[in-house]
């Protein structure tokens, strides 16, 4: 079985898997980071998403070999010391943006990297970036508030620290 | 209002450790020497089985066992509800094997599980499992299946695929009220099937423990006690304390995780065989041939009218698809949960309905959000429109002619229920304002300058939910109580911890929950912990369905509150050296009337708990009460929804411009999170109307089985919602609450469907069904133009 080692939230890891073992599966089984979340088998969910070198990524649509020597951030990696919530999370937690929390973790990681990408997204911008992102609870009502919200503390987060 | 009691938008408790990834959903957990199971199903929708050879399959790496239904020779899975012929005769039963018994029944039937050191083992090993199966002819729709000559699918145990022929109200006084009539308006519509599709697949645990004999079932159930008594008393025959179903952090239900499913007691039963606990958690092509499915109705209904649009009679005639097998709740929905409901807010006088209940070669159909309730909505206010425009009424005074009066209550319905409050001129009145009703025609006119056509639908609805009164459901054939136990723990420092019967899977009774008892008790919220979810911690619980988590949970939850303050007032009035009588409690405090004498609740819980200076002549120590309560009668909320679309006549894309909710849900204890419900039942009725549906082919094949062929909605599919609340109390509950988990999917599909109507006025269009795809809209624009290229 191939080794992978990869460094997640922080921490240099690594592991042997199948070489069909899905990046999703590795970061919930083999590194017991059951956050990420899996809810289809055909890509459209989003609930799995995390970061691979920055960017978001469907972590059920990557192999664990290709994430090989990748720097990986998976939703336990957001929260500062593990306690402070990243200004995304927050967001959501203020405006209601979750229920039963499954959709959640793939919710703010895609958020957090459309913010990344365009800092002050429009309502309509939310949405169209969610394409990828399912929710069967909240009506998207409330993630759309919090990821405006979210934007804007990041925002007013790097205004800060420059 | 305290900052943290009834009525404040108090941020959620459980929000920390979803957005943290620290939820703990069975998927999420796992047992030391943990085996998997793969489940093989039937790709054939109807098949006898002639043999199964599971020899080579069971020597491949890593398998530890094979099972088929000859090995698993257990209990049927039981169906709560039994339904009586018109002629008072029993519903058709036929048994549901967890694993297949001689035949397959649909696609996504159990034929046989595989357990395996890992998953992917369990899934290469099943397929080398050789199976010779006989196809069948199948049926997946109710006309085709009562049809003469249909094939049967359960044979002679349920002859022309009937379970049941039922009716209720007059039929001949009915039919007298048509003999006056000025007017006879019909319609005929389908209600169509859903995948509820609750965004964390299904998963079981089994875990039998040799050395105690207890099972355990981690699994992802809305109501782990009933799973415990259907599973132990009916499947399995394991009795409740050898038994314990932990249902954890829940993914999302919607009602397709309240029944028992057959992997629950394939996992259990299992796990005592390969003496290793098991694993199964569904892939989600997996879940869309194995969840439950909601709806799927074919109904034709006549309304009578007078002259001045006043209604007489409602002739209500529905065939209702129950899929292969009799899922836990399936045969209430289209009965008990839908034909009681058709007076709806109107003060028809007679209505009649019949309802055939029908097995198919499809999977189950049982609850999905609203249960029956959308349905009966569905028919009512497309019906209640329709006959507006055939009178040249307006769509909204046709309503309020009929409105039950809100001095009217209670107010008993020609249907069996009894309505004791409601306002529906009121959240009329509300809805309309912040829809901007009377703007409609400037912002039509300004669509109509863009090549758009635009239209207003609208709805007033009520449905009865807070499930339910025992008595009366059980003379209605329920095979069980739905009562909801609680129990109030007040630890010696004063904090509380509460173990309540309801279960929550989103709808943030953490939160909800603390609420109440700070309110009550006057303590912080912080000091407050809600638990349930795990028959070992909970003394019983029936769970979260039919909205009833606030109505029936929360007011167990006040009845063991109120037994602790009792307790509480007769140790405080022993530490003040008063009489109990004179003791008041407020705000946390202990206090007797026209003195300054005063002892806190901390003080009262520590003396209950160390009790040196304590009345123990007549009373124990400790506090700590249980209750159990069991409703008068149902909740009935109600409202208004006001749904705008703007469709693009060259392609049939329709648009929701605008989506008005405003819903009568009883007192609000946390209006953040009621309309975060209501948001959601919102989507899902918007996804039904114009997104969602479940299409097999006529063989039996699910040809909407992924997300990629099942329309999910998604964020750029919906505009952002109006929704609030315009409440009345509900009358017999304490609270006075009512429930708003299902509202948004009960009101909103006839709101939709009417709109996309309203628009297609002009072009012709008189009717459309759901989903009213852009495809379905653009051919209905086509067909109404060109009527001699249509016929
Ligand atoms: S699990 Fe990755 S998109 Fe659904
Ligand atoms: S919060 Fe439940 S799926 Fe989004």
């Amino acid at each position: 079985m191939p080794t992978v080692s990869m460094t997640v939230n922080g921490k240099q890891v690594s592991g042997e898997v199948e070489a069909r073992t899905l990046l999703a599966q590795f970061i919930r089984e083999n590194l017991e980071l059951t956050g990420t979340h899996i809810g289809c088998d055909t890509s459209q969910c989003g609930a799995c998403v995390v970061h691979v070198n920055g960017s978001s990524v469907k972590s059920c649509t990557m192999l664990a070999v290709e994430a090989d020597g990748a720097d990986v951030t998976t939703i336990e990696g957001l929260a500062m010391d593990g306690d402070t919530l990243h200004p995304m999370q927050e967001a959501f937690r203020d405006n209601h943006g979750l229920q039963c929390g499954f959709c959640t973790p793939g919710m703010v990681m895609s958020a957090i990297d459309l913010v990344d990408r365009n800092p002050n997204p429009t309502d309509s911008e939310i949405r169209d970036w969610l394409e990828g992102n399912i929710c069967r609870c909240t009506g998207y009502h409330n993630i759309v508030k919090s990821i405006a919200a979210g934007a804007a503390a990041m925002r007013g987060q790097k205004a800060a620290a420059e | 209002m305290s900052a943290t009691g009834i009525g404040a938008s108090v941020k959620r408790k459980e929000d920390f450790r979803f957005l943290t990834g620290r939820g703990n959903y069975t998927d999420d957990i796992n047992q030391p020497g943990q085996t998997y199971a793969y489940i093989l199903r039937s790709s054939h929708a109807h098949a006898k089985i002639k043999k199964i050879d599971t020899a080579d399959a069971k020597s491949a790496p890593g398998v530890l066992a094979i099972f088929t239904g000859e090995d698993m020779q257990v209990g049927s899975l039981p169906c709560g509800w039994a339904v009586n012929n018109k002629d008072g005769s029993p519903m058709n039963e036929p048994p549901h094997p967890p694993l297949a018994q001689g035949k397959v029944r649909y696609v996504g039937d159990q034929i046989a599980v595989v357990i395996a050191e890992t998953y992917a083992q369990a899934k290469d090993a099943a397929e080398r499992i050789v199976l010779d199966l006989e196809e069948l002819p199948a049926v997946t729709t109710v006309d085709a299946a009562i049809a003469p000559g249909a094939p049967l699918v359960h044979d002679d145990l349920a002859p022309g695929n009937m379970c049941y022929d039922w009716e209720i109200g007059d039929e001949a006084e009915t039919d007298a009220a048509f003999k006056g009539a000025a007017h006879v308006v019909s319609i005929d519509v389908t209600n169509n099937r859903l995948v509820p599709n609750a965004m964390e697949p299904r998963a079981a645990i089994g875990d039998y423990n040799k050395g105690t004999g207890e099972y355990t079932l981690y699994t992802t159930s809305q109501n782990p006690h009933v799973i415990r008594l259907l599973m132990g008393a009916f499947v399995l025959q394991l009795p409740e304390h050898k038994l314990r179903v932990v249902a954890p952090d829940v993914g999302g239900g919607f009602g397709s995780k309240i029944y028992h499913y057959a992997e629950e007691a394939i996992v259990t039963w299992a796990s005592e065989k390969v003496r290793r606990p098991i694993k199964w958690t569904a892939e989600r092509s997996e879940s869309f041939v194995s969840d439950a499915h909601g709806r799927d109705h074919v109904t034709h209904a006549d309304l009578a009218l007078d002259a001045s649009g006043k209604f007489l009679g409602l002739k209500v005639y529905t065939k209702a698809n129950l899929g292969a097998y009799l899922s836990t709740f399936s045969t209430c929905v289209p009965t008990y949960l839908y034909a009681t409901l058709l007076a709806g807010v109107y003060t028809t006088p007679k209505v009649y309905a019949n309802v055939k209940s029908i097995f198919t070669n499809t999977v189950p159909v049982d609850a999905y959000r609203g249960a029956g309730r959308p349905e009966a909505t569905y028919l009512l206010e497309r019906l209640v429109s329709k006959a507006a425009r055939e009178l040249g009424m307006d769509q909204v005074e046709i309503r309020r002619k009929n409105f039950i009066p809100a001095d009217a209550f209670p107010y008993q319905t020609p249907v069996a229920l009894q309505y004791d409050s409601g306002d529906y001129e009121a959240t009329l009145k509300k809805a309309m304002e912040l829809a901007d009703w009377n703007g409609f025609a400037a912002r039509k006119a300004e669509a109509a300058g863009r090549g758009k056509l635009r239209g207003i639908g609208i709805s007033t609805y009520l449905e009865a939910c807070g499930i339910a009164p025992s008595a009366v459901v059980g003379s209605l054939g329920a095979r069980a109580g739905l009562f909801e136990s609680a129990n109030v723990r007040v630890h010696p420092t004063g904090s509380v911890s509460i173990y309540t019967g309801s279960h929550s899977h989103g709808q943030g009774h953490e939160t909800t929950f603390a609420q109440l008892v700070s309110e009550t008790l006057g303590i912080p919220i912080e000091n407050v912990n809600i638990d349930h979810g795990d028959t070992n911690r909970i003394a019983f619980g029936m769970g979260t369905y039919g909205s009833r988590s606030l109505a029936v949970g929360g007011e167990a939850i006040m009845k063991a509150l109120g037994k602790v303050v009792d307790k509480a007032s007769k140790i405080a009035a022993h530490l003040m050296e008063a009489s109990a009588e004179d003791v008041e409690f407020k705000d946390g405090k202990f206090t007797v009337a026209g003195t300054d004498k005063e002892v806190d609740f901390g003080t009262v819980a520590l003396t209950a708990y160390v009790p040196h200076n304590y009345p123990h002549e007549t009373l124990e120590p400790g506090l700590e009460e249980n209750a159990f309560y069991d409703p008068m009668n149902f909740t009935y909320p109600g409202g208004c929804h006001i749904c705008e679309v703007e469709i693009d006549p060259d392609t049939g894309v329709t648009k929701v411009v605008n989506m008005t909710a405003v819903d009568d849900v009883g007192r609000v204890i946390n209006p953040m999170i009621v309309e975060g419900q209501i948001h959601g039942g919102l989507a899902q009725g918007i996804g039904q109307a114009l997104l969602e549906n479940c299409e097999y082919d006529e063989n039996g094949q699910l040809l909407s089985g992924s997300f990629m062929d099942y329309c999910m909605p998604r964020a750029d599919n919906f505009p952002g919602f109006q929704a609030t609340t315009e409440s009345t109390l509900c009358a017999h509950n304490s609270l006075g609450v009512k429930g708003c988990g299902e509202v948004g999917a009960i009101g909103s599909p006839p709101a939709v469907i009417n709109a996309v109507l309203d628009a297609l006025a002009d072009k012709g269009v008189t009717d459309i069904s759901m989903p009213a795809t852009s495809h379905k809209v653009w051919q209905a624009i086509q067909n109404a133009q060109m009527p001699a290229a249509a016929e």
